[in-house]
């Protein structure tokens, strides 16, 4: 292939690989606990530690990575100690966090190449060899932690009052998802960009959440979605010339369109179907019951009549008695109202 | 095994300064089954919060299986259901996963779960009489299925003392009753059952003592027959007596009209 002959190719088809995989890896406990900005915070956050990498000549990579994980630990205390200002609090850190790059790269020497764009919408063609070393770095320990914690950081981000109760520990627990999360900002930085960041991380988590049916299979296929977005967002943009980080993001959202439609047509036809089978029950008034004259089934918290060859799960409705119906070996959701998006087929 | 389960002695529990539940006595020996009753904003779920380190304790002691409230080594021996009616979550996540969290006290910092942990997520499954839904995501389940999922996870730790937080609120009949028969079984086990709830019937049969709260005051402590006569667990000729608790959610209780307020440290 032409685009894999040229070294600045390989190394942004690369670059884009490992935050693929990393971002949505972290990112589903974000989603998973409603925090799903953070990203987009520490991003802003990191965007200081790039002007004071840009002014003291150092690597920007480290100094921001210094940054975010600083600004990761101080919003957890801020979040621990209480939610009066808390939210205040961020938003202070947050844009004092963008202000003070944008100050401090301005501040920086005429000679040297400050390219605030690079920074805030990525510039993945810019990655070098030594950028690529320290990324699969910072990738092989988000994933060695995610690997090692994921279910503790999946309690905590689940339920977190019940797992203070029962003594995990959660304050370092989030501290260590805030910081899994501002070394995913740093190391997507150059592919998306600090304004991207929070795309990469929930996007995939997002079409995964709508189509897994266990956390681990959600988590395993939001990784899939951000490496397929990712590596064809970052292809894509050498052929059409357009910037990468936009590319990724457009097409993760064109994803997550057409899984949404999808899923919502799958829906639909099964409500048809069992819209259907209402009316003939409509037009046949027999409540079930003790005694009724139709064999009982037990199932789950109800119970179910044998009636002509199918299962009548009875329940009531705003409108009187509805029947559910059961083929016998499937056992679809009991809820009243069957929740949108994960009624089974 | 001598400490008692539960020790309070002129205990105040609270948010912030806000005391709520103010000098309470209380001993549940081990093996106990108690029912806290008590009207909205009585205290009562803050009482159960005090022994699950989720309130401030703001004077007095609360020592749970015998140690101060608040170790975490204490913690993990306890188990808790929430007053909760669903399992939340934004993402999916199977009944498997959402008991196997219970262990996750028991595995210390990095431990994974082994043969023992999920024989003990599929044991307290199927004592919640859920073991066909085992692989299927929580989201599929009635509500009533869900609180008995939040049952087993608190079973799963295999828990010395349990918390119950209004477990029968919002759930049918049918639910109620196979509640209360793992309730009854978790008992018999040795296992020292806290229920906090507004009604004491579909459990009966399960909790053997009460203790009434009434605006943050302990004033009834004995069998649970005697609790039910006069007013302050059936909360409606009650409300009539006092203005109506404003702002009231469930979630995160506020304190009575009369909470009296203490400054950090004052006693």
């Amino acid at each position: 292939m032409e685009l894999l002959e040229y070294g600045f190719m390989q190394r942004a088809l690369l670059a884009s690989l490992m935050v693929g995989l990393v971002a949505p890896a972290v990112g589903v406990f974000l989603v998973q606990r409603r925090l799903s900005l953070l990203g987009d915070g520490l991003g802003h956050v990191a965007l200081t530690g790039v002007g004071v990498g840009v002014l003291t000549s150092s690597a920007p990579v480290g100094t921001a990575l210094v940054a975010a994980v600083l600004g990761a630990v101080l919003i957890e205390l801020v979040r621990a100690r209480g939610r009066t200002s808390g939210d205040v609090a961020l938003a202070v850190l947050f844009y004092g966090g963008i202000a003070g790059g944008v100050v401090l790269l301005s501040l920086a020497p005429r000679g040297q190449a400050t390219n605030l764009d690079a920074y805030l919408f990525g510039a993945i063609t810019t990655t070098t060899a030594a950028d690529v070393a320290v990324f699969a770095v910072i990738s092989g320990v988000v994933l060695a932690v995610v690997w090692l914690l994921g279910r503790r950081l999946y309690a905590v981000s689940d339920d977190e009052e019940y797992a203070r109760a029962v003594g995990l520990p959660v304050l370092p627990l989030n501290i260590v998802l805030a910081a899994l999360v501002a070394s995913t900002v740093v190391l997507s930085m150059r592919v998306v960009g600090l304004l991207l960041i929070s795309a990469l991380m929930i996007l995939p988590s997002a079409v995964a959440q709508l189509v897994g049916r266990s956390f681990r299979s959600t988590l395993y296929l939001a990784c899939g979605v951000g490496v397929v977005v990712s590596v064809a967002g970052t292809a894509g943009s050498y052929y059409t010339g357009t910037p990468s980080g936009g590319t990724i993001v457009l097409l993760a959202i064109a994803l997550f369109l057409v899984v949404t439609a999808g899923v919502a047509l799958r829906d639909a036809t099964a409500r048809r179907r069992h819209g259907r089978q209402v009316e003939v029950h409509a037009a046949h008034p027999h409540e079930h019951g003790e005694g009724c004259g139709h064999r009982p089934v037990p199932h789950g918290d109800h119970v179910d009549y044998d009636h002509d060859g199918h299962l009548h799960a009875p329940h009531r409705t705003g409108t009187g008695t509805h029947y559910d119906e059961h083929d016998g070996s499937a056992h679809p959701p009991a809820a009243v109202v069957p929740p949108v998006g994960r009624e089974r087929p | 095994m001598t400490d008692p389960a539960i020790r309070l002695a002129g205990a105040t529990i609270g948010y912030g300064d806000v005391a709520i539940v103010r000098d309470a006595d209380l001993t549940v020996r081990r093996g106990e089954a108690v029912a806290v009753l008590g009207s909205n904003g009585s205290g009562k779920t803050t009482l159960s919060r005090g022994l699950l380190g989720l309130a401030t304790v703001l004077g007095g002691t609360v020592e749970v299986l015998g140690a101060p409230v608040g170790r975490l080594r204490e913690r993990g021996r306890v188990g808790y259901v929430p007053q909760r009616h669903t399992v939340s979550g934004a993402m999916p996540a199977t009944v498997r996963e959402v008991v196997g969290v219970g262990r996750l006290p028991r595995l210390g910092l990095f431990g994974r779960p082994g043969a023992r942990d999920r024989a003990a997520v599929a044991e307290a499954v199927e004592a919640v009489g859920l073991a066909d839904r085992l692989a299927d995501p929580v989201a599929a389940l009635s509500g009533g299925q869900q609180r008995r999922v939040l049952v087993a996870r608190a079973l799963a730790a295999e828990p010395e003392l349990l918390v119950m937080d209004e477990p029968t609120a919002g759930v049918d009949a049918a639910s109620q009753a196979a509640l209360a028969d793992v309730l009854a079984r978790v008992s018999a086990a040795g296992t020292t059952l806290l229920v906090v709830t507004h009604e004491t019937g579909p459990l009966a049969g399960v909790l053997t003592r009460a203790v009434v709260v009434d605006s943050g005051r302990l004033t009834y402590d004995g069998p649970l027959a005697g609790a039910g006569t006069a007013g302050p667990d059936c909360h409606h000729p009650d409300e009539a007596a006092r203005p109506p608790v404003r702002g009231y959610r469930l979630d995160q209780p506020r304190p009575a009209p009369d909470a009296v307020r203490l400054r950090h440290g004052s006693r």
